[in-house]
């Protein structure tokens, strides 16, 4: 009984984890490549989940909702990009800690005005609702399979396109070396935009896939933005595999931490002290990880070379 | 610019020397969320404190009426600076409304300071009922124990034999869990609190819940708000809510509803107020409110509506002489006012006595979710802390 | 022209208890007195952040701790601000210190996470004190107690007892990065290579600048705690970390005045805006991308015709 618990605690872990690398590999591309810190990137995933929401109502079917979702938000984040964080990328990281702070106000109150103060409706269609009994005796939903699919998915097109393909290789070298890309006469300016694009893009696809889980409603972004921060600096600023990587480890050790603590602090005190203790510390988990983390590898674990 | 300080002044001496100056109008601060996460709830006791002024004409016994309306943004400290702000600049009479228990409780001292009556058309913390108790607060909603009370009897009296329960690990989230714990009288097989607010995930617990032999039958949870939406969405979608009830206090209401969709459907939880309740003040309040506003009432607004109420009756008892502080509060404790609870009565620490309802969630006719209430688990039930730790009379 | 703008910004000030006693409006001691406490949390910030390039995201760890220690022992039946503040102060210097130790190993980014991560850390441990209120927090029945000499019940001397802090947080900070101690915390800022190469422990300033930092922070916190008569873990949530670095940002980086006007400007923006509407975010956002796209150096650059640099004091 154990075991099967530990495997489907571990499935919930690795849920959680792709749904971190969709929001972090925008946001470490974007971080590593442009060198911008963009604290609006939960808002894309709030955007995300406000048109499928929105999209929902007016069409009826969430997967069309869904596709719909993904070119809007990329939409909003090439007009942000466009209209404010151009400027932005030789500027002091703080002025951008700035500027990307005044688009979550905008952004979270924007969202209100549309979608009005209530948290919005988003649900499954039928085919999606049900449960599988991957491991025998406890049905999982068959939603967050699908959504660890996607995520995996998602992640082996990204790897290919970083690693097989031209574009890929800009991304590289842009994350490696930035001065000498545009030296060796590529359209920077365009490379950025597009890389930009695609980070949104990902974070509305995470948005979108949060959406039946989690309450649509304006501010939904900024947790996650947070947890997404931890995963890139875990895993190195700029690099993919090190968010992949990092996202799964934060994902997994938050859902173990969550499932297992209180009991595993029951044995060495009293019940009542260690269902206090224990969600407190499990909490603090992730943060402990990555003081840790940096206190031995201050760059994180898969630092891109040559910086 | 300075003849006007100088009159302004001379003004204030006068007033100082006068105490018992009549008021010629009762001003009414009302604090509540109105931006932000959670404005969808202030927003209804917005609209039913304006639905209560419609009712009233717009006047207290003869005087007429000014509210001033205050946005604590969701921020403990902001609740507070705004309660300063209005004792202090806008000088009111009284002051009502709070959501939050951490905001109500970093926002009184200011208003107990400047003896003005608080009126909590929500937040009920223990520490306002037990040993804080204070003569300058009323509360129109209930004591946060008295509803998973209701819960931990009903339970018990359908028979319910062992019990899972979750709850976010705040101190409201332990207060539900110990009174749940004082009226249930089978066993708990389990108990997990929850961090708050980031937890926006159970699936770790649903795996634990499973887990448990021998099988629950029931699960009891709180979680208000955002937390309840993606709880009984999630609760739904892991296929537990048909093997495994779920029993709930503050999870399922009329804010929640719309979002939870089907996957509330047949919910149980309980609650002092529905809109469904049979008396006259709330068949004229909730009919009302659907043809102002074209939606249902929460309790949120019924509170907010009978704490305009109260105000209201106390104004018109003492003859509008509210400069009175002493026969206000006798007012205001006489609670005689036509609430939309029906007949409540205040305890020795002035939060309500009345009776605790079972409620369902249903799908009406027309597509819109709604609560039913199924029976009647209390009447007049009063709160666990007055009689204990409250020295008031 | 900082020289101006901070004289008239200290003057204003100072007029705020003669106004709101002519006028009876006694509340615009509370507001300005607020907006006199961030000011001293946003100095201590921008002493690590304008002229150490620390960029700290969890500053609010500070404020809070130094509120939680002042709550805690009120709750525990010791009044004295003799007792509370000094223990306040050094409570912070000491978790600077520790954490100091551990968080300077990095810079850039990394450092700004791994401060979120310890000021976390404390929110969790705080949220979880049930015995000290736990999420509710903790109500302060009386404000720190100083044995006669001054009362904080008073609103007019509690106000100028923060001005008077407000002013020496300033002198501190001008003294400190003037003298040889700010020259090499610049330096580190500038090339921190260099510094060392040249034989200054760029760590052990680092770390003395982070501390003082705390220490600083950590007074704000036992003055926010007493005005507010109440300590919650909401303090050391990081929006308000990020609410201390939006203000030091605002109001400019270049010279000593910058954050108290950008405290100034952020808070009693928001307040009025707010007043206007209830949607004040969407004016609010905007404004402070305009700031950056038009003002290099913020307000303080702004001012003095963007000239202002990150360095020059």
């Amino acid at each position: 009984m154990t075991a099967l618990l530990l495997i489907e605690q571990t499935l919930n872990g690795l849920q959680l984890g792709v749904m971190l690398f969709l929001m972090s590999a925008g946001l470490t591309l974007v971080f590593g490549i442009m060198n911008l810190i963009n604290l609006a990137h939960g808002s894309l995933f709030m955007v995300g989940a406000y048109c499928a929401a929105l999209f929902l109502e007016w069409t009826g079917s969430f997967v069309l909702a869904a596709l719909l979702a993904l070119p809007a938000t990329l939409l909003v984040g090439l007009i942000i990009e466009i209209v404010v964080l151009r400027t932005l990328y030789e500027r002091d990281h703080l002025d951008q800690v700035l500027a990307t702070s005044g688009l979550i106000l905008f952004f979270n109150e924007a969202l209100h005005l549309v979608g009005g103060a209530e948290a919005l409706y988003l649900d499954l269609p039928p085919f999606l609702k049900g449960q599988v009994k991957i491991i025998p005796g406890s049905p999982y939903p068959l939603y967050r399979l699908v959504v660890i699919a996607v995520g995996l998915a998602v992640a082996l097109g990204l790897y290919l396109l970083v690693t097989r393909t031209r574009t890929g290789m800009l991304i590289r070298a842009g994350a490696s070396n930035r001065t000498m890309l545009s030296a060796l006469g590529v359209n920077v300016r365009l490379l950025f935009t597009a890389v930009f694009g695609l980070g949104a893009m990902l974070a509305g696809l995470g948005g979108v896939m949060a959406g039946p889980i989690v309450s649509v409603q304006s501010g939904m972004g900024e947790n996650v933005l947070i947890l997404a921060f931890v995963v890139i600096v875990i895993g190195g600023i700029g690099s993919i595999r090190g968010a992949f990587i990092a996202a799964l480890l934060i994902g997994l050790i938050d859902t173990m931490g969550r499932a297992f603590m209180a009991d595993l602090m029951g044995l060495v005190m009293s019940h009542t002290a260690a269902q206090t203790a224990g969600p407190t510390i499990a909490s603090m988990l992730i943060y402990l990880l990555m003081a840790g983390v940096l206190f031995f590898r201050p760059q994180g674990l898969f630092p891109p070379r040559g910086r | 610019m300075k003849a006007r300080t100088i009159a302004l002044a001379a003004a204030f001496a006068l007033s100082a020397a006068l105490p018992a100056l009549a008021a010629d109008k009762v001003k009414i601060g009302y604090v509540t969320t109105l931006s932000k996460g959670p404005a969808a709830i202030g927003k209804q006791m917005q609209d039913a404190v304006e639905l209560a002024l419609d009712h009233l004409g717009k006047k207290m016994g003869g005087l007429p009426v000014e509210i001033v309306y205050a946005d604590d943004e969701f921020d403990p400290e902001i609740g507070k600076l705004r309660s300063e702000e209005l004792v202090k600049k806008d000088k009111v009479d009284f002051v009502s409304g709070f959501i939050w228990s951490n905001v109500l409780l970093q926002a009184r001292q200011p208003i107990f300071k400047a003896n003005t009556f608080l009126i909590g058309s929500n937040a009920g913390p223990h520490e306002l009922a037990g040993k804080e108790c204070s003569p300058w607060f009323f509360s129109t909603s209930w004591q946060n124990d008295q509803m998973p009370e209701a819960m931990g009897k009903y339970m018990t009296d359908a028979g319910i034999k062992r019990v899972y329960v979750l709850s976010p690990n705040y101190p409201a989230g332990r207060d539900m869990v110990a009174g749940f714990k004082r009226y249930y009288k089978g066993e708990i097989v389990g108990e997990i609190l929850t961090p708050w607010p980031q937890h926006a995930d159970w699936s770790a617990e649903f795996a634990k819940i499973r887990a448990t032999e021998p099988k629950p039958e029931a699960v009891f949870v709180f979680y208000p708000g955002g937390a309840g939406i993606n709880f009984v969405k999630q609760y739904a979608q892991a296929g537990l809510k048909d093997t495994i009830p779920l029993y709930n206090v503050f999870t399922t209401d009329s804010t929640t509803l719309k979002a939870q969709g089907d996957a509330a459907l047949g919910l149980l939880s309980t609650m002092s107020w529905g809109a469904d309740l049979q008396n006259d003040a709330n068949k004229r309040f909730v009919a009302d409110f659907k043809k102002k506003y074209g939606y249902i009432p929460s309790f949120y607004a019924a509170q907010a509506y009978d704490s305009i109420m109260l105000i209201a009756s106390a104004v018109k008892a003492v003859n509008d002489k509210i400069e009175d502080k002493d026969a206000v509060r006798k007012a205001l404790k006489a609670s005689d006012f036509a609430s939309v609870r029906g007949q409540v009565k205040f305890n020795n620490n002035h939060y309500p006595i009345e009776n605790f309802y079972i409620q369902e969630v249903v799908k009406d006719a027309d597509g819109t979710y709604d609560t039913r209430i199924k029976g009647t688990v209390f009447l007049a039930h009063a709160d666990s802390y007055g009689a204990k730790e409250c020295k008031m009379k | 022209m900082e020289r101006i703008v901070t004289i008239a910004v200290l003057i204003a000030l100072a007029a705020v208890p003669l106004l709101a006693s002519v006028f009876d409006a006694p509340f615009y001691l509370d507001l300005f007195g607020r907006v006199m406490i961030y000011a001293i949390a946003a100095i201590s910030l921008n002493l690590i952040m304008g002229y150490g390039g620390m960029v700290s995201f969890g500053h609010a760890a500070f404020l809070g701790l130094g509120g939680y220690a002042v709550g805690i022992l009120a709750k525990e039946g010791i009044d004295s601000g003799f007792v509370q503040w000094p223990l306040a102060i050094g409570s912070c210097a000491l978790f600077a210190l520790l954490t100091g130790l551990v968080v300077l190993r990095t810079s850039g980014a990394y450092f700004i996470m791994i401060t979120l991560a310890f000021a976390q850390m404390l929110f969790f441990l705080f949220t979880s004190l049930a015995e000290y209120g736990g999420d509710d927090g903790l109500t302060i029945w009386t404000r720190s107690d100083f044995a006669g000499l001054i009362d904080l019940n008073d609103g007019a001397s509690f106000y100028y007892l923060i001005f008077a802090l407000l002013l020496a947080c300033l002198g501190i900070s001008a003294r400190l990065i003037d003298s040889r101690f700010g020259m090499v915390l610049r330096g580190a800022k500038a090339n921190e290579r260099r510094m060392q190469a040249i034989g200054f422990p760029t760590f052990r300033y680092k770390l003395a600048a982070y501390t003082i930092s705390g220490a600083m922070c950590g007074l704000a916190g036992a003055l926010l705690a007493n005005q507010a008569e109440f300590v919650g873990p909401s303090v050391l949530h990081w929006s308000r970390s990020g609410e201390i670095l939006v203000m030091v940002v605002l109001g400019g980086m270049g010279g000593v005045a910058g954050p108290v006007l950008g405290a100034a400007t952020y808070l009693l923006l928001s307040y009025f805006l707010a007043d206007l509407t209830k949607h004040w975010a969407i004016i609010m956002g905007p404004l402070l991308i305009l700031v950056v796209l038009f003002a290099r150096g913020g307000l303080l650059g702004l001012l003095s015709g963007r000239r202002a640099k990150t360095d020059a004091p």
